[in-house]
C-alpha cells in the first residue's frame, strides 16, 4: 500500500521499509546512463520548505525529485513572509493554494512535519524535525550498508556523538534495529540519552567501544551551530576523546572496519584528514545513496488521501 | 468462452518469432531486448534459439515502469525492478521483445526508455502473442501468435521460468 506522507522510521511497518531500501536498487542503476532523468513524476510539483539550513539534505531531494522530473520551487524562508510573522499554518494554506503535490519540510521543532501532513493534501516528507526523525538520512544510512553487508543480520554499527539531540542517531538506529543489526552508542555521558531504544549498548569510553566489535563506525556531526558547543570542554578536547584520530585511524583501518558520517564533516573535529582518504569510508556512498533512496521515496508516496 | 493455449503453442510462437528474425536478419549484429516483466523470458527464449548462429547477439532487459503514461491512474505505482542494458546503444539495431501486445501503450514507453540509453540506429518489434487493440500507431514486425480478443477480454499469459508452466488463458469479462 503506498502512503501518502513519510514523517518517522517508526510508523513505517517492515515490508514498507524492505520495499523503499529494494526500490532505490534500480534508481541508482540509472546513475549510470548519460540520461539520468526519467518522466515518472512528469508535471508533478514538489515544494521545499526549509526553516533550518542545510546544504546537502536540501540538493539530494532536489537532484532526486528533478530526475523524476518534477518540478521544484524552493520556498525560500529566512525572505519569506515568516520573518513578516506569517504563521506556519498561513503558509501552509498559501501552499495548499499553488496545490503542490509534494512538499519536504526541514524545521528545528518536532512534530512540525506531522502537523503540515494533516493540513495538506500534499504528501509530506520530513527532511529532519528537532531532535525527532530524519526518516531518509536512516533509509539512505540502511541502505549504505546494506550495500557493504548484504546479510544486516548480527551486523554491529557503533554510533559516535551527541546522540541525545541527535535525529540522525535517532532514525539511523531505529531503521538499524527494525533491520537485525546491533547497534551501540558511545559519546559523553550527558549527551547519551540514559533511557533509549531497547538493547543498545551504551559505552563512554572508546577502548571499550573498539572491544565490543564494531562493523561499522558512524560518526555523527558536531552541531556547531546548535547545543552541542556548551557540553564539549573544546572541540579539540573533542576530537581527542571521540574523534577518528590518526592513532584510531589506524586501528580501524587494521581491522578492517567502515567508516560513516551524515556530512558535512568538521575537519579535525570528528575526523582526522587522513580519515577523509579512508578506503573504506562509506561518506561518498552516502551521498550517492541518499539520492536514490529519495527518489525511491517519492516514487512511492501518493499525495491526495487523507489531507483535509 | 474462455480458451486456453498450452506449451506447444507458446513453443511454437517462439520458433516462428525466431525464423523470422533470423530470416530478415540473418549475420548482422542484432540486440534483442525484453520489456518486464515476462517479454524479458520470452527473449531470452528467443535468443537461445539465434545463438547457434554466426552473429554478434546481444540480450538486454528493460523495466518501464518509470515511463509509464498512467501515474494518476494507480493508487499504487508498479514496482521498480532493474533495467540491464549490457551493450552500447548508439548505433545498435534492436529489437524489442514483449509477450502481449495489446493497446501499444506499453511499447511507446519502452522506445521512451530505450532512447535515454543511447540513439540505436534502428528499432524493431518482436511480440509474441498480438491481440490487437491498439490505442497508438504501433505495430509489431515479427509476430509468434495472431490472438482474436474482443477489447474487454484479459489474456493471461504464464512462463515457464516466471510463472512455473506455460500456459495462455483468454478470459472474458464476467457479465451479470
Amino acid at each position: 500500500m503506498a502512503r501518502k506522507d513519510l514523517l518517522d522510521i517508526s510508523s513505517l511497518q517492515r515490508e514498507e521499509i524492505d520495499l523503499l531500501l529494494n526500490q532505490a536498487v534500480p534508481f541508482k542503476e540509472l546513475f549510470t546512463r548519460s540520461v539520468k532523468k526519467v518522466p515518472a513524476l512528469k508535471g508533478k510539483s514538489v515544494l521545499m520548505l526549509f526553516y533550518e539550513p542545510s546544504t546537502r539534505t536540501h540538493s539530494s531531494f532536489e537532484v532526486a525529485a528533478k530526475r523524476l522530473s518534477a518540478d521544484v520551487t524552493n520556498f525560500d524562508v529566512p525572505h519569506s513572509s515568516v520573518v513578516k510573522g506569517e504563521s506556519v499554518r498561513e503558509t501552509i494554506e498559501t501552499l495548499q493554494a499553488m496545490r503542490t503535490d509534494f512538499i519536504v519540510v526541514r524545521h528545528g521543532r518536532s512534530g512540525l512535519p506531522g502537523m503540515i501532513a494533516r493540513m495538506t493534501k500534499a504528501s509530506v516528507i520530513n527532511a529532519g524535525d528537532g531532535a525527532h526523525a530524519h526518516p531518509t538520512q536512516g533509509l539512505l544510512d540502511a541502505f549504505t550498508i546494506k550495500e557493504v553487508f548484504p546479510e544486516l543480520t548480527g551486523k554491529r554499527v557503533l554510533i559516535i556523538g551527541d546522540i541525545l539531540h541527535s535525529r540522525v542517531a535517532r532514525s539511523t538506529s531505529t531503521i538499524l534495529k527494525r533491520l537485525g543489526v546491533e547497534v551501540a552508542y558511545l559519546g559523553p555521558g550527558s549527551l547519551v540519552p540514559k533511557v533509549g531504544p531497547e538493547n543498545t549498548r551504551r559505552f563512554t569510553n572508546y577502548e571499550e567501544a573498539m572491544k565490543w566489535k564494531p562493523d561499522v563506525v558512524y560518526l555523527l556531526r558536531v552541531q556547531m551551530e546548535r547545543q552541542d558547543v556548551q557540553y564539549f570542554p573544546s572541540l579539540r578536547e573533542y576530537h581527542k576523546v571521540y574523534g577518528i584520530t590518526e592513532e584510531r585511524l589506524k586501528r580501524i583501518d587494521g581491522e578492517g572496519l567502515w567508516l560513516m558520517h551524515p556530512g558535512p564533516v568538521n575537519r579535525g573535529v570528528e575526523l582526522c584528514d587522513a580519515a577523509m582518504d579512508y578506503s573504506r569510508s562509506l561518506i561518498n556512498q552516502q551521498v550517492e545513496n541518499g539520492i536514490a533512496v529519495r527518489m525511491a521515496v517519492l516514487y512511492w508516496l501518493k499525495p491526495g488521501g487523507e489531507g483535509e | 468462452m474462455n480458451r486456453t493455449l498450452g506449451p506447444e503453442d507458446i513453443e511454437q510462437g517462439i520458433d516462428i518469432l525466431a525464423a523470422a528474425i533470423r530470416a530478415r536478419t540473418a549475420g548482422e549484429p542484432i540486440a534483442l531486448v525484453g520489456i518486464r516483466s515476462r517479454g524479458d523470458e520470452v527473449a531470452e527464449r528467443v535468443c537461445n534459439r539465434l545463438a547457434e548462429d554466426d552473429r554478434e547477439l546481444s540480450m538486454g532487459i528493460l523495466d518501464i515502469s518509470l515511463y509509464r503514461d498512467d501515474y494518476e491512474h494507480l493508487r499504487e505505482n508498479p514496482k521498480l525492478q532493474e533495467s540491464d542494458i549490457p551493450f552500447t546503444v548508439d548505433g545498435a539495431h534492436v529489437i524489442l521483445v514483449d509477450d502481449v501486445l495489446f493497446t501499444g501503450r506499453t511499447i511507446r514507453a519502452a522506445l521512451d526508455a530505450l532512447s535515454d540509453y543511447g540513439r540505436p540506429a534502428k528499432v524493431e518489434l518482436a511480440t509474441l502473442i498480438d491481440r490487437g487493440h491498439r490505442e497508438m500507431p504501433i505495430q509489431p514486425d515479427y509476430t509468434g501468435i495472431l490472438l482474436e480478443t474482443s477489447r474487454h477480454d484479459h489474456v493471461l499469459v504464464s512462463l515457464e521460468a516466471t510463472d512455473g508452466e506455460d500456459k495462455i488463458e483468454v478470459v472474458e469479462p464476467k457479465t451479470e
